[in-house]
């Protein structure tokens, strides 16, 4: 885990919200899809199921991930462990150059964003090639992914036009079925010559040793199937018990991230054809961590459906590439801390109102909230966050708050400032903060004690 | 919310006033003591009472809430009822006492404690407590009352029942506000756009009152109004219910 998170320029971007309005547009989109698509299912009662498989899994991690890396084995498949994000990267850079590659066509993977894998392989003289739409896009534009499932959700189709005119010298068009078929153009011929593919992970199943992967476009079957080798990246978050389990996950997964029933593609990974190559590369980097602590364990729940982003309202309005981390969003704030940097517990846990939603909207039911108030415990506990003022201020208040004399005194004082703040011209901190769009409301002639000791 | 148990005629009801309220909005705390007085209620105010811990919760500072919160209970703990006009000041009673300490005496009395809304229509089963208001009205509910109180419908239920009044849908109403206690400073530029976008969905209605069962929001949300100067006024749901 190197230190990679600039909190001072995080803090920045929370502190001065700058997302384009077309993310808040295209999330509420995406949620009103989902709530749509909700309906004609049974969600609560899979959301239930769902949180209930997941918890299984994750207590169970050690042995499913060891049955299902024997199956996958007996299928023909070869399983790499990795610790931190660098060993997978080397160890994915080892596969490449084993099998001669020059180029590897990518299906749509985070995993790979927290190995920075794009990196590293031209680094090492290797071509890597995004081949989902968002992804391509964002590769092609240099940015980095600001939305699980919509790599490129801060840009708008005319900011694509722009982008596919600059770069691949097309003809303007903010038609979206034009420049998706101008994508696809340049990507079919990469599929036949890259020597390795590359895909993520949804679900693997420790009954079969089968990988799961759900797509829409197409590319990461093909990213998988057309190359020699197929090299699958997944966390250890994602095996599952049981075959089955999948008809709880699959229909909430589609519903929660694109609002359709089912995806287009479901493809079940059943090893390696003749003379062929599949290997497994099983990702640890921070997750041990988040298991290791009761109150973060129920982050490995998560399906990176994305739609406790779609529904924050701190999300649509800073965007995804504020969060100075691979996951953004309320799930972000969550696991960057663990999963990227330290330095992160004292920004990301911190920039929300709490407000639930996230919560709410999560298909798994992880109770996003209630661990991000953990975290601020965590932080202030171990002073990464809350430094002196702050416990000095937190020290006044209890001590204010622990005895009714100490408490009136402070409403007096409280009325009093609040009075003389109404017209002074210097409002330091929290109170120019406040007053900068908000008034200062005027303390009444009469608190309610004032009141009900006058009444009695 | 509903309760297993039942309210006995008779019983005291304690009542809980967050500092806020009682500083800056007692007119809410008066309006919850009215209407109960009104439903033949005896209400009690224990002159102890603080806080409940609800900021040094929030802000990660545990040890400090922990302290508030056992005194809360010590300070309640002869009540079988609590009554609060705020619903973030409930939800802390009610889930985060818990969370500090799960088998803690303020984990019991926590549980005991209702925000305003869930009390009427939930323990003394009312909905129409003969208010009148003859105003068009907009609904906002806090996000701890709606989320983890689920108080919406206890709420609805009671403005629907307000004669003359007549209650318009704010659009995006489960969006958040914005408020976010010491978010509302750390975060000031989101926390207004939040609550721009808010107040902009309000004034869309057409209503004179914007009407919530959280003080907490009112002060960020009404503070946002009248910097801008908008006709359109906030009130606490208790206020409209004490109206006759």
């Amino acid at each position: 885990m190197s230190a990679r998170f600039d909190r001072a320029a995080v803090k920045q971007k929370f502190r001065e919200p700058g997302a384009p309005p077309v993310l808040a547009t295209s999330m509420q989109r995406s949620l009103d899809h989902k709530r749509a698509a909700q309906a004609g299912v049974p969600w609560e009662a899979l959301r239930d199921r769902a949180h209930a498989l997941k918890a299984d899994a994750i207590a169970n991690l050690d042995i499913l991930l060891e049955q299902f890396e024997r199956r996958f084995v007996e299928r023909g498949g070869r399983v790499v462990w990795a610790r931190t994000a660098d060993e997978a990267a080397d160890a994915f850079l080892r596969i490449c150059q084993a099998h001669g590659a020059k180029s590897v066509v990518k299906g749509k993977s985070m995993v790979s964003e927290e190995l920075r894998l794009n990196e590293r392989l031209a680094a090492a003289g290797i071509d890597p090639v995004e081949t989902d739409l968002g992804e391509f896009i964002v590769q092609l534009a240099g940015h980095k992914p600001s939305h699980v499932i919509a790599p490129a959700a801060h840009l708008s189709a005319r900011d694509v036009g722009t982008l596919f005119e600059r770069k691949l010298g097309l003809e303007f068009s903010d038609d979206p079925q034009t420049l998706s078929l101008a994508a696809r153009a340049r990507l079919r011929g990469r599929y036949v010559s890259a020597e390795v593919g590359m895909t993520g992970v949804n679900f693997a199943v420790a009954q079969t040793g089968t990988l799961i992967v759900v797509e829409n476009e197409g590319n990461g079957g093909l990213s998988a199937a057309a190359p020699r080798v197929h090299v699958a990246l997944m966390g250890i978050e994602k095996v599952i018990r049981r075959t089955a389990d999948l008809a709880t996950f699959l229909p909430l997964l589609a519903r929660s991230g694109t609002g359709q029933k089912i995806t287009t593609y479901t493809h079940h990974f059943l090893g390696p054809e003749a003379g062929k190559h599949q290997y497994c590369i099983i990702v640890d980097a921070g997750r041990t961590a988040l298991l290791a602590d009761p109150a973060t364990r129920e982050s490995l729940y998560c399906i990176r459906c994305g739609a406790c982003m779609n529904v924050c309202p701190v999300y649509r309005r800073v965007g995804g590439g504020a969060y100075g981390s691979v996951y953004p969003g309320p799930i972000g704030a969550v696991v960057t801390p663990k999963m990227v940097d330290p330095a992160a517990a004292s920004v990301l846990p911190f920039a929300s109102t709490l407000c639930g939603a996230c919560k709410d909207e999560c298909p798994v039911k992880i109770d996003l909230p209630l661990q991000l108030v953990h975290l601020r415990r965590l932080a202030v506990d171990t002073a990464v966050a809350g430094g002196l003022l702050e416990r000095r201020a937190m020290r006044m208040f209890v001590r204010a708050m622990s005895d009714v004399r100490a408490y009136s005194r402070a409403v007096k004082w409280l009325r009093l400032t609040s009075r003389v703040a109404q017209r002074s011209p210097w409002k330091p901190g929290p109170l120019g903060a406040w007053m900068r769009r908000r008034t200062l409301p005027a303390p009444a002639g009469q608190t309610f004690r004032e009141w009900w000791g006058s009444r009695s | 919310m509903t309760d297993v148990r039942t309210y006995r005629r008779g019983e005291p009801v304690a009542l809980f006033v967050p500092c806020f309220v009682d500083v800056f909005n007692p007119e809410a705390a008066r309006a919850v003591v009215s209407v109960l007085e009104r439903l033949a209620v005896r209400v009690e105010y224990p002159s102890e009472q603080t806080c409940c811990g609800q900021p040094a919760y929030n802000a990660g500072h545990f040890a400090p809430a922990e302290e508030l919160a056992d005194r809360f209970a010590r300070v309640f703990q002869d009540y079988a009822w609590i009554v609060t006009p705020s619903g973030s000041c409930a939800a802390m009673a009610r889930a985060g006492f818990a969370h500090l300490s799960p088998s803690s005496p303020a984990a019991s009395v926590g549980a005991r404690v209702y925000d305003f809304a869930s009390f009427l229509t939930g323990v003394l089963g009312v909905a129409d407590v003969g208010a009148r208001f003859a105003h068009r009205v907009t609904f906002h509910e806090g996000c701890h009352a709606l989320r983890e109180l689920g108080a919406l419908d206890a709420s609805l239920r009671l403005l629907g029942a307000v004669r003359d009044l007549t209650l318009v849908d704010l659009p995006l109403a489960d969006e958040c506000c914005g408020f976010g206690g010491s978010f509302s400073v750390s975060f000031d530029a989101l926390s207004t756009s939040m609550g721009e976008a808010k107040c902009d969905h309000a004034l869309s209605t057409g209503a004179e009152f914007l009407v919530s069962g959280d003080p907490s929001c009112l002060l960020h949300v009404g503070g946002m109004l009248r910097k801008r100067s908008s006709a359109l006024k906030t009130l606490h749901l208790a206020e409209v219910l004490a109206a006759t």
